[in-house]
């Protein structure tokens, strides 16, 4: 009996951490009493965060819906009895193991190079009978819905756990997809002159407390991938690469980029091979 | 007719035709006109964003390098489309513009027409000694006033960088406040006074 | 009808140590949606887990629990082999039951 007691308490005292670090706003740390002396240290908030990410990283919730997304890649029938086993991600028909960190790479039964979210939607679409303008209707997550075409994509970013980024750059269209991505990341409009080079171009430097990884370096550019799909704790929702690209366009006061469009297909293909050769995590966690 | 036909034979074979593009492509063009087709108007953030402006179209052009004379000229015209208050007064108040400085607000496809934006300021820069949450993208503007004074010159020169950045620096990563539309004059003017006003905890000791 | 659990129970010594990830909104029923009306409150009530047959832990939670929670605790007395079984209510009456195995 005492013992029943002692384990309950055990687990009272984790999901009350639990509640209080993941359902409030986190509000800005404590004004210090000088100003000079923060420059350069990571906040309060932030370091306290990255505990509770090690910590998470066990059990992070994005599981379960890997585990929902492997269970409509292994079993889900489309109209006419086709399945995910027919969907080739780079490395052969069913091949999910390590496919995640070789793409966006050129599909030639497309004649296009496709990015892993790009390319899953398309299977889905064409094996599975989900239909497009149904997946555009609703292609981010939010706290009322996790789309199937997500979950898919945390399986098979998980299937490339632990493994090297290693995009192929060996077709012509997956060189000029890099060029062209890399005009991209360079190209300054809108009603702030920015691009993404403005915040991810330099070294060291931060918006608030933000550090921002200057994307052109191999070994810093690897920031952009990891951690993607992740699961926002703020709503608890996951979210996706292209989620990621899309909300940088609007903080960039850029008009709205189509979902799965070339252009942020190049912009991950700049930015992934440039990672080549850096270890990616798998699915993970945000605030 | 020879010439055109190894043209039309070479491009039909994939890396003939790479080989071929490498030397002609313009890739800045390309990925021009891809982002054209694909980015869509969204709330305030209207399609036609995505078209470079003249002073965009050097810097993009040169890497943010453009050759003295060419940015000389520019920043000459950037200057002169600066409108300043017609009632001469450019310090307004320095309460109001701490609040815009926190605010990273503005002219996103999820901000709402005809809400005044913010100033967007702790994002990039050190302002007030208080707010320890700021960025380093651009310099520290903390002690602004106390090392510059708050003559009408140094007034002028605030209200008019923080107008249009690029009228002194032709590719600076600071938007053009002013000349975008992003900040009204009495908001530009609260802004000069939290960098300028010696009541301003910018410039405490 | 509620997603999977994911269970995991591994000994560590002489001690299971085991944790559990949950499937569900855990709706506060404060919060509104965009249209400005309350979303009703959606949460597990009660979480009980059995190790072998044995009731080793029948807890209550509530509103204040994050959504997709994870529920971790340890039990003495039990060893590799012994089957876990989760079950959690929420205050909807739905139910869900998964299991494990100590590995």
């Amino acid at each position: 009996m005492k013992q029943r007691l002692s384990t309950l308490m055990a687990a009272a005292v984790m999901t009350a951490a639990f509640a209080v670090q993941a359902q409030q706003p986190m509000k800005k740390a404590p004004p210090p009493a000088k100003a000079a002396a923060p420059a350069k240290a990571k906040d309060g908030i932030t370091a306290e965060f990255e505990k509770f990410r090690e910590v998470l990283e066990e059990d992070n919730p994005a599981e379960l819906f890997e585990a929902k997304g492997e269970d409509i890649w292994k079993h889900k029938k489309g109209p006419d009895g086709a399945s995910m086993a027919q969907c080739d991600l780079g490395l052969g028909a069913g091949v999910v193991k390590g496919a995640y960190v070789q793409m966006p790479r050129y599909f030639a039964d497309v004649g296009q190079v496709m990015d892993a979210e790009r390319r899953i939607v398309h299977c889905m679409v064409k094996y599975l009978g989900y239909k497009e303008e149904d997946i555009r209707k609703q292609p981010f997550s939010n706290d009322s819905k996790t789309p199937d075409h997500v979950s898919v994509i945390t399986y098979v970013a998980a299937q490339s756990r632990n493994m090297k980024i290693a995009v192929p750059q060996k077709h012509p269209k997956e060189i000029e997809t890099f060029r062209i991505g890399r005009e991209i990341f360079d190209y300054r409009a809108g009603p702030y002159d920015f691009s993404c080079a403005t915040c991810h171009g330099s070294d060291g430097m931060r918006i608030r407390t933000q550090d921002l990884p200057n994307l052109r370096k191999p070994a810093e550019a690897i920031r952009a991938y990891q951690g993607w799909p992740g699961y926002r704790m703020t709503g608890g929702f996951m979210l996706t690469q292209q989620w990621r690209m899309n909300d940088c366009f609007r903080q960039q006061r850029f008009p709205e980029p189509a979902y799965l469009s070339d252009s942020i297909t190049a912009l991950l293909t700049y930015m992934t091979a440039t990672a080549n050769g850096q270890v990616y995590k798998g699915p993970g966690i945000k605030r | 007719m020879t010439a055109m036909k190894t043209t039309i034979l070479c491009a039909a074979t994939l890396a003939c035709g790479a080989a071929l593009a490498e030397e002609v492509r313009d890739y800045r063009a390309e990925a021009i006109a891809m982002m054209k087709r694909d980015f869509k108007t969204r709330g305030i953030a209207t399609a036609d964003r995505v078209h470079e402006d003249g002073l965009q179209a050097i810097c993009n052009r040169t890497s943010d390098h453009p050759p003295k004379a060419i940015a000389e000229r520019l920043e000459r015209d950037q200057m002169e489309s600066i409108k300043y208050p017609p009632d001469g007064k450019l310090m307004g108040d320095w309460k109001a513009g701490e609040k815009l400085a926190q605010s990273g607000r503005g002219m996103t496809w999820s901000d709402k027409a005809g809400v005044p934006g913010g100033g967007n300021c702790y994002n990039c820069h050190q302002i007030g000694p208080q707010e320890t949450s700021f960025g380093t993208i651009g310099p520290s503007l903390y002690q602004f006033g106390k090392l510059r004074g708050n003559t009408p010159d140094v007034q002028k020169y605030a209200y008019g960088k923080i107008y249009n950045a690029k009228a002194f620096n032709l590719c600076s990563a600071m938007p053009r406040f002013g000349h975008a539309g992003a900040l009204t004059e009495s908001q530009i003017k609260d802004l000069v006074a939290l960098l300028l006003d010696p009541q301003s905890p910018v410039n405490s000791k | 009808m509620a997603d999977p659990m994911k269970i995991r129970a591994q000994m560590q010594g002489d001690t299971a140590d085991i944790r559990v990830l949950m499937s569900h909104p855990m709706e506060t029923g404060q919060r509104k949606d965009p249209q400005g009306k309350v979303v009703p409150a959606h949460h597990i009530q009660s979480i009980t887990a059995t190790v072998a047959g044995k009731l080793v832990l029948d807890g209550q939670i509530g509103a204040a629990v994050s959504r997709n929670p994870v529920f971790g605790f340890k039990v003495k007395g039990v060893k590799a082999g012994d089957k876990v079984v989760i079950t959690w209510v929420d205050n909807k009456g739905d139910k869900r039951t998964d299991e494990a195995t100590i590995g």
